[in-house]
């Protein structure tokens, strides 16, 4: 290196450093008064949560506040970490009907290649919705044929898609059939349409057969250079992170004998596992604890999915999960719908599940399940500030988040709802 | 799963809801100790309710118990009067007539069908009477019906008599069939395409039933006349000119599905122009745009709490519509339109708290006497009062709290739903599937 390059990058390096420090000055917030519900650890009357930076710094009833910092007065009002919604199809689908808006259903069978945060609409006007409610991150999956895609884990905010980033490819998404032809919705009531995974976990399998000898002879033809080099084969090339175990598998299972199969094929396969849906999941939760793979129950809002299973058997399998010891995380997948996600905890709740884990099942445990337990999901030191700031209980109905902080930054809390509704209310 | 315990289960389940006696004019009941939410009176936070013969008799404090009643005792439980949605298509044969833009003559109320397990899941959620409406295929949809949810008995005990007359109109996308894919060789787009055909459809329906009405007033004139004409042949009757003259004679009201602004007033302006009254909007997801308007002109809306952005002219359809609009003096209630939302209504209710600012009676108001007044059925149901019907819910927290669940659902004094049965029976037959058979492994 010339001395002319040297002095070039230094100067370089010093201006970088310059423009990033003018940019974001040390920050330091205290939110003062508050109910503290850390989530993990005892709750916090009137205690402070010290951000410095977009991370807490401090959690507790007697903490320190350094001169200079913000103070917001959080008197009345209760700090909880923001919620993870496990399964959602946010920036992805903006108005279900209208396909020109849809980006979360690739067409085909066998999509691996296919990534969610390339499609992923960091301005849909879902995505503030949700968030004014106090969730602040989300798995945003694709759906659709065997193996729908790669899902991301995003943080519900952002000026770009990038930006929103926290995992940009969280897992490969795999479908089984679910109990019936259609989900809830129109008069949907329990038809018993047979599920049965066998036949799509065998051609699984032989996907995955065929991927492990394609890395194989990728392999050998790296160290014999005279050896043939196999064909580019786009389906495969994609699988391999999962076969060798660096992309965890989420996979859309429903029925309790599916769900065996599920559990046997992951540890045939060696995957790393997390399970979608999972409906019929109380009849096999012994099986579901043992295999130590975690759940993201599906939306609620749903009707059983066989009539006999009996009319609570969605909103009581979520507490039997988790009494039998499976990890649970709860979901709201339709993006139009993305704010109810507290709403599934206290339903669940509401049948069995203990009020304290249904508050876990939208913030810690989504967090342990994604592998991000050690940056977000309670409010502890060390972790990002993702706080949201609520007027009473936040898995309640009527309760009103007032504020919500990512990365220790205060977000914008109008939405398309309010933005109408105040153009409107202009009328008189 | 083990084809006893399948059984086993069906039949704990069906026998938890059907708790009923063969005959029955009407049951006798006795809720002691409950929190009363009565919607119109008020609320008594230790109070007790007593049905006789399916009417309620008494609301106060330590009603003495008369002898053989049935005793639910409600401490620590809220009690509120049956739920009502206003709009749904459950409990029947078939919902929609859409061969034709105009199907006056369709009434569904001849295909209720009481076997519909849609009740059982109605009863659940607290839900004790049901408007069950033609589809929105069509302009001109048919007649509907009100219901109430009696699980068991025959398709005629269903229908509830004293309730208004509604046939449903339609607006909009599912009108001009927007999402329907025209294919070759497929059948040819039907009339209306657009908005302006949909007024323009209807306009035409009602002056032909205008002419109709004239030409059979005319008929009667002169045959009641003192020299009637001796070959008087009467006018032809049409069975959809009959339904549309009894709207225009004021004998049927309009309920009509829209979602956009312009389409609402619009048909307001029909109303206007025929002199039809529109009982209430359905949907109704820019009402908040124009709730003075429906303030002004008395028409109510039936509207979901929050599921929007699901078709382009869903796109706006905002979680405060139903608390602005009651907030303006709109009669707003929350309706299902779903086997699946009608047994978490009260869910969807409470939302009106969060968006829109309504109190806690307000809330309930909306899948309550909001909805009974739509239905004019105010004087027999929709709030606990004396003399009304006891069409009564338990529930076991605050029915706006999220962490509410139905206990139990009372018809005119007979208990239609009784979760703490339901569970009593599942234990029993887990415990009796449980049981080896003799030679057999367990």
């Amino acid at each position: 290196m010339t001395k002319r390059m040297f002095l070039f990058c230094v100067i370089l390096g010093l201006t970088v450093g310059w423009i990033s420090s003018q940019a974001k000055p040390a920050k330091v917030i205290a939110i003062k008064g508050a109910k503290i519900i850390p989530v993990v650890g005892d709750d916090i009357e009137g205690g402070t949560v010290l951000i410095r930076d977009g991370k807490i710094e401090a959690v507790g009833k007697d903490v320190a506040i350094p001169s200079g910092a913000e103070i917001v007065d959080a008197k009345g009002l209760c700090a909880y970490p923001g919620m993870i919604d496990g399964y959602s199809f946010l920036g992805l689908q903006e108005i279900s009907g209208v396909p020109a808006t849809v980006d979360n259903r690739e067409t085909g069978r066998i999509n691996p290649q296919v990534r969610a945060i390339e499609a992923l609409r960091y301005d849909s006007m879902h995505i503030p919705i949700a968030r004014s409610n106090g969730i602040t991150a989300a798995l945003v999956a694709p759906t659709g044929g065997l193996i729908s895609g790669q899902s991301t884990l995003i943080k519900l905010d952002g000026w770009t898609n990038r930006e929103m980033v926290i995992k940009s490819q969280a897992a490969m998404q795999i479908e089984f059939p679910g109990i019936r032809g259609g989900r809830g919705g129109f008069g949907g009531r329990g038809g018993a349409v047979a599920a049965d995974a066998t036949r799509l976990i065998a051609e699984l399998k032989e996907l995955f057969k065929n991927a492990r000898y394609y890395q194989q002879r990728k392999e050998f033809a790296a160290k014999n250079l005279t050896a043939a080099y196999p064909e580019f084969q786009e389906t495969l090339e994609f699988i391999l992170p999962v076969v060798r175990g660096e992309m965890p598998v989420m996979i859309s299972v429903h029925a309790d004998k599916d769900i065996k199969a599920a559990i046997q094929f992951v540890k045939d396969e060696s995957l790393k596992a997390v399970f979608f849906g999972v409906e019929q999941g109380w009849k096999v939760a012994d099986e579901l604890k043992k295999s130590n793979i975690p759940v993201i129950i599906s939306s609620l809002y749903d009707m059983p999915p066989v009539w006999d299973d009996g009319y609570d058997s969605l909103f009581r399998n979520p507490g039997v999960l988790n009494k039998a010891g499976v990890k649970i995380a709860f979901s709201s997948v339709s993006a139009s719908v993305a704010k109810d996600l507290p709403y599934h905890a206290a339903k669940a709740a509401a049948f069995g599940l203990d009020k304290k884990e249904a508050l876990k099942a939208v913030t810690i445990y989504p967090a342990e399940i994604f592998g991000v337990d050690k940056i977000m999901g309670s409010l502890e030191k060390g972790k990002v500030a993702n706080i949201v700031l609520a007027d009473g209980d936040i898995l309640e109905t009527r309760t009103n988040v007032k504020k919500v902080y990512i990365d220790g930054q205060e977000t914008d809390m109008s939405n398309r709802y309010l933005e109408l509704l105040e153009k409107f209310k202009k009328r008189g | 799963m083990n084809t006893i315990i399948k059984n086993l289960l069906i039949s704990a389940f069906v026998l938890a809801f059907v708790a009923l006696p063969a005959f029955s004019a009407g049951g006798s009941i006795l809720i002691k100790n409950g929190t009363i939410l009565t919607v119109t009176k008020g609320v008594m936070v230790k109070g007790d309710i007593l049905v006789i013969n399916g009417v309620i008799k008494q609301i106060g404090e330590n009603i003495p118990v008369p002898e053989g009643i049935k005793v639910i005792d409600a401490s620590g439980k809220y009690v509120i009067p049956g739920i009502i949605d206003s709009h749904t298509h459950i409990a029947l044969a078939g919902t929609n007539e859409g061969s034709e833009a105009i199907t006056p003559e369709a009434d569904v109320g001849e295909v209720v069908n009481a076997d519909d397990v849609s009740i059982l899941t109605a009863l659940s959620g607290g839900v004790t009477m049901v408007h069950t409406m033609h589809g929105s295929a069509n302009p001109i949809g048919g007649p509907n019906v009100v219901l109430k949810m009696k699980w068991g008995k025959p398709s005629e005990d269903l229908i509830v008599h004293e309730a208004l007359r509604t046939l449903k109109f339609a607006l909009g996308e599912n009108v001009k069939q927007s999402s329907r894919t025209i294919t070759v060789g497929g059948p040819p787009p039907r009339y209306p395409q657009t908005r302006m055909g949909t007024n323009a459809i209807i306009r035409r329906e009602m002056l032909k039933a205008r002419a109709y009405l004239e030409e059979w007033d005319r008929f009667n004139k002169l045959k009641a006349s003192k020299t009637p004409p001796k070959n008087l042949i009467p006018p032809r009757k049409d069975l959809r000119m009959e339904v549309l003259s009894d709207l225009l004679r004021g004998k049927i009201v309009a309920r009509c599905h829209d979602y956009q602004a312009t389409e609402a007033l619009e048909f307001l302006g029909l109303a206007k122009e025929f002199g039809f009254k529109v009982q209430a909007l359905e949907h109704a997801w820019e009402a908040y745009k124009i709730a003075d308007e429906l303030a002004a002109a008395k028409v109510g809306i039936s509207v979901f709490a929050d599921s929007w952005a699901y078709k382009m002219e869903a796109a706006e359809g905002i979680a405060y519509d139903a608390g602005y609009c009651a907030k303006k003096g709109v009669l707003v209630s929350i309706n299902s339109d779903s086997g699946e939302r009608i047994r978490r209504l009260f869910n969807e209710a409470s939302k009106s708290m969060k968006y829109g600012g309504l109190t806690e009676n307000e809330a309930l108001s909306l899948i309550t006497i909001n909805p009974a007044i739509q239905l004019g059925v105010e004087k027999i149901v929709g709030s606990l009062e004396v003399g009304k019907q006891g069409d009564i819910a338990v529930f076991n927290e605050h029915p706006m709290s999220a962490y509410t669940r139905c206990e139990m659902t009372i018809i005119e004094g007979d208990v239609y739903f009784d979760r703490g049965q339901y569970l009593k029976d599942r234990e029993e037959a887990v415990k009796k599937a449980q049981v080896p058979k003799k030679g057999g492994r367990p």
